[in-house]
């Protein structure tokens, strides 16, 4: 897919987006001017916050499984990234694969 | 499926930063056989934090990267050590008497009598889902798990382009991305300096660095007996370094003052900063508003011990595990090192890493690493006193600022639940409230929290740091691993 091995190509809400290698996926969104993309319970825009992996702020949607968070996960060749409100999960009900 | 099996190690050291690095090494250098579990990619920790190999611009050299740029992002940001860590790294990485295990996630451990507990371990990236499950039964055990960033909350502290100073770092060492064109920098510590330049070196225009400690508070901790320090002279060069850059980018740095609001709808426009008071409150009539497009806002660290207190460590009154002389904690073989048993920075990190791996490994630990320790320690009370947090910021805290950021709690409902329901204890608080029960499992707001609920007197301060579970796991892992250990049919 990526056109070298310098270059990490993910979908992003279903569009193609290119990062460099080993870059987060926070850091792929974030380099591409992104600065928020869930929605915490009341509906408030998230994004980066800590960094580090502690906040759990910028939680996305990776292949199918919900929570990940952006700022520790390696972008790999093909992810498929989707965003997650947490304001309609709640309400929604069931999540596929809650965490402990 | 097959059986899980519980492995033998002389000496396990959890967390590969600067002291866990360190306290690996003097186990070897001891004759012990190491397993060192790192849950990132690559060792080195927040403070040794880099890019990835794959990536052409980690030819990193002699405390400077010769990164290509990209995407207009510019110059070689600081890596002070940067020798140091790779001899490190590669000593331990070609001895075949360390095994290093990269995206080694600790979830739990169980304590036994008398002896350190199992630690339980998944294998894989990141909030993945079917890590592999190993389980390690340590002679010693070396918890090094670092600390991370504590945030005071302020009214629009969870608006986007609002981060963490450490986030900042974090984006500009290990992605090359610069959080905001123009940005300011605020909070308490000298760990705002490094952030300053980082955030310069990834093309950021930085409009100033805001200390909450005002002079007062900065001289008492920093100027009494300095010459004390010389021995740290090393760690004031680097920090005359950052300082530089300060005057080089022509960064004002103002002492005394804070960031009390962030303002914008759906990203942060502008701040308003404020004159504090000597404990903290802000000055009536000192505010000032200034167009920024990101804010980075740390008041120090806080350490991670979630692994230390389920092993049972004792922790003293700032959070931080309590040790001995030779780094051993109130749980018969478990150590621990770095910012773990105190905040102090790099350099004590080392000295402890060290000191804790050739006791784990039953070895007298060299003098010289205990001399450093000693100057450092000094160091790290000094740095306490002088950016120590005064109870003065919860003025700035307004009834409708988000204090838990999982869970969207406000000040004013805390402060409301705690009065009407006369409680006070902090469980129930919280259970009430929710707040410090989201996905961050109160890591964010705890200690905030605390001392916001703190004037109704809490019969169980401290019980924030309470979590069985140290990262969050997939439910069918757990299944798995009870499945794996039971040998279920």
């Amino acid at each position: 897919m990526a056109s070298d091995a310098e270059t990490v190509r993910i979908e992003v809400a279903g569009e193609p987006v290119d990062g460099l290698a080993g870059q987060t996926i926070a850091g792929i969104l974030m380099a591409g001017g992104r600065l928020s993309w869930r929605r915490s319970r009341t509906g408030r825009p998230r994004g980066v916050f800590c960094g580090i992996g502690v906040c759990f702020d910028c939680l996305v949607v990776v292949n199918g499984l919900r929570d990940v968070r952006a700022c520790q996960r390696r972008a790999v060749d093909g992810d498929r990234v989707e965003f997650q409100r947490d304001d309609v999960a709640e309400h929604a009900g069931g999540q596929e694969d809650d965490h402990g | 499926m097959a059986e899980q099996t519980v492995e033998q190690v002389p000496v396990l050291v959890v967390g590969g930063g600067p002291a866990g690095m360190a306290a690996a090494r003097a186990a070897r250098l001891g004759g012990a056989r190491v397993v060192l579990v790192e849950s990132g990619d690559d060792l080195g920790g927040q403070y040794w934090r880099h890019l990835p190999a794959e990536r052409q611009a980690a030819r990193e050299q002699g405390g400077r990267v010769a990164g290509r740029p990209h995407r207009g992002v510019h110059q070689d940001v600081p890596h002070p050590g940067w020798a140091r860590f790779r001899r490190m790294r590669d000593d331990l990485l070609r001895d075949a008497g360390c095994e290093v295990v990269l995206g080694g996630h600790v979830w739990s451990v169980d304590r036994r009598d008398g002896a350190p507990p199992l630690v339980h371990v998944l294998v894989g990236p990141p909030d993945g889902n079917g890590r592999q499950p190993r389980a390690f039964e340590p002679a010693a055990l070396v918890l090094a798990t670092g600390a991370h960033e504590r945030t005071l909350p302020f009214p629009g502290w969870d608006l986007p382009g609002v981060f963490t100073a450490g986030a900042a770092q974090a984006l500009a060492k290990g992605e090359r991305v610069a959080v905001g064109r123009r940005v300011l920098v605020a909070g308490s510590g000298p760990f705002l300096l490094p952030v300053a330049s980082s955030l310069v070196r990834t093309g950021a225009r930085v409009v100033g660095v805001v200390e909450a400690a005002g002079r007062a508070q900065l001289a008492r901790g920093w100027g009494s007996r300095p010459w004390r320090l010389l021995p740290a002279l090393a760690k004031g060069g680097e920090l005359a370094g950052y300082v530089r850059d300060l005057a080089a980018y022509r960064i004002p740095y103002r002492t005394g003052a804070a960031v009390v609001a962030a303002h914008g709808t759906d990203r942060v426009e502008a701040v308003t900063v404020a004159r504090l008071t000597p404990g903290w409150a802000p000055v009536p009539g000192s505010a000032r508003r200034i167009a920024v497009d990101a804010v980075c806002v740390g008041h120090g660290f806080v350490p991670r011990a979630e692994l230390a207190t389920s092993a049972g460590c004792a922790l003293g009154a700032d959070g931080s595990v309590v040790v001995d002389a030779g780094q051993r904690t109130s749980v018969p073989g478990v150590l621990t090192a770095g910012e773990l048993a105190g905040i102090g920075g790099v350099d004590l990190a080392l000295a402890e890493g060290e000191i804790a791996g050739s006791v784990a490994a039953g070895r007298a630990p060299s003098p010289a690493a205990v001399r450093t320790r000693s100057v450092f320690r000094e160091f790290a009370a000094r740095l306490a006193a002088a950016h120590e947090i005064r109870p003065g910021w919860q003025a700035w805290v307004d009834d409708h600022t988000i204090v838990c950021r999982c869970e969207d709690v406000t000040a004013g409902e805390l402060r409301s639940v705690a009065a009407l329901t006369g409680s006070r204890g902090l469980r129930s608080l919280k259970l009430t409230t929710r707040a410090g029960l989201g996905s961050c499992q109160g890591r964010t707001c705890g200690r905030s929290v605390e001392e916001i609920l703190g004037p109704a007197g809490l019969v169980d301060a401290g019980r924030t740091a309470r979590r069985p579970l140290a990262i969050p796991v997939r439910l069918g892992e757990i299944a798995a691993t009870a499945a794996a250990g039971e040998d279920v049919r």
